[in-house]
């Protein structure tokens, strides 16, 4: 293995997981040593900035909070008209099916069948 | 439930009443992760105007999914991942736009290094780190903040960019090495070993 090698696989290590062959050649060569040390330190540096929070700006709370209000109000006024969308279509179908049933009645008193029970 | 009601409740516990509905727990889960969300945001967008976008709507996701989330894992792995992918569909939006640099973004508190000289050392590398990482082509950016930053597994990262788990390894591979050589070349080419 040469040190072009090891540069190259180095970007697929994960965190203390190191393969034998490479190992066997840093442990002989001071320039991967140095280039090992400082990958390593990248990624514990990488790490490091998981706890480094950033301040936002003061107004972000308040509007991601009405931004959330203002979507259940949407969602509140869009279920209420679908209530109702769905009340006025059961109200149409039963007068539809009343009327029916109406004409139905009348067209068998006409041809003189005995109304239905 | 009252603000101060959800006030007195841990983490688990507002979830489960947000995920029964109450919005007023969801509000406190806003009150207590947002910076964290934002920071990933900006972290992944490399803009605050952006990021404020981005949590906004990351929210707004994740209260219509909250009753989705199973709580099998975290809470904030949860949202990790939902900002990951309203961030990706975002900046997917507005690729054409320009990326403005991160100067006014400034650390809030951090953890006290025990070493005057390391913390110097320390914080000298994370500000170089932060910079190389926003100088990053951001699909390549996205995946090494998900994998090395936030450590999620490659299958999460792979799914909420809507990629395959191979091109998120490549991914991930090719932004160390384009991190690598900024980090190193802009501090001289000097090794740090430590």
């Amino acid at each position: 293995m040469q040190c072009e090698d090891v540069a190259r696989a180095l970007p697929a290590l994960d965190d203390e997981v190191i393969d034998v062959e490479i190992e066997d050649h840093v442990a002989t060569c001071l320039r991967c040593q140095a280039e090992l040390a400082r990958y390593r330190r990248m990624l514990r540096g990488l790490h490091e900035l998981r706890t480094r929070y950033l301040e936002p700006a003061p107004g972000l709370l308040p509007q991601t909070l009405a931004a959330l209000e203002a979507a259940g109000e949407r969602s509140a006024v869009r279920s209420l008209l679908t209530g109702r969308r769905l009340a006025y279509a059961g109200a149409g179908v039963a007068l539809a099916a009343g009327a029916a049933a109406v004409l139905l009645a009348r067209a068998r008193r006409r041809a003189g069948f005995p109304a239905a029970a | 439930m009252g603000t101060e009601d959800s006030a007195s409740l841990d983490l688990g516990d507002l979830v489960a009443a947000a995920q029964a509905g109450d919005r007023r727990a969801f509000d406190e889960i806003v009150r207590r992760t947002y910076v964290d969300v934002y920071t990933l945001a900006v972290r992944l967008t490399s803009n605050e105007e952006d990021a404020r976008d981005v949590v906004q709507d990351a929210y707004l996701r994740a209260w219509r999914a909250i009753g989705r989330f199973r709580g099998d894992a975290q809470f904030s792995t949860w949202m990790h991942r939902i900002t990951a992918n309203v961030a990706y569909t975002h900046l997917g939006k507005r690729r054409r736009r320009r990326t403005e640099p991160l100067d006014d973004v400034e650390p809030a508190e951090t953890r006290p290094e025990a070493l005057p000289e390391r913390a110097a050392e320390t914080s000298e590398l994370l500000v170089d780190l932060s910079d190389a990482l926003a100088e990053l082509p951001p699909k390549l950016r996205a995946v090494v903040v998900l994998k090395d930053v936030y450590g999620l597994p490659h299958d999460a990262i792979a799914e909420e960019l809507g990629i395959s788990v191979a091109a998120a390894k490549v991914r991930l591979h090719r932004g160390r090495q384009k991190l690598q050589a900024s980090l190193f070349q802009s501090r001289g080419g000097t090794a740090h070993a430590v």
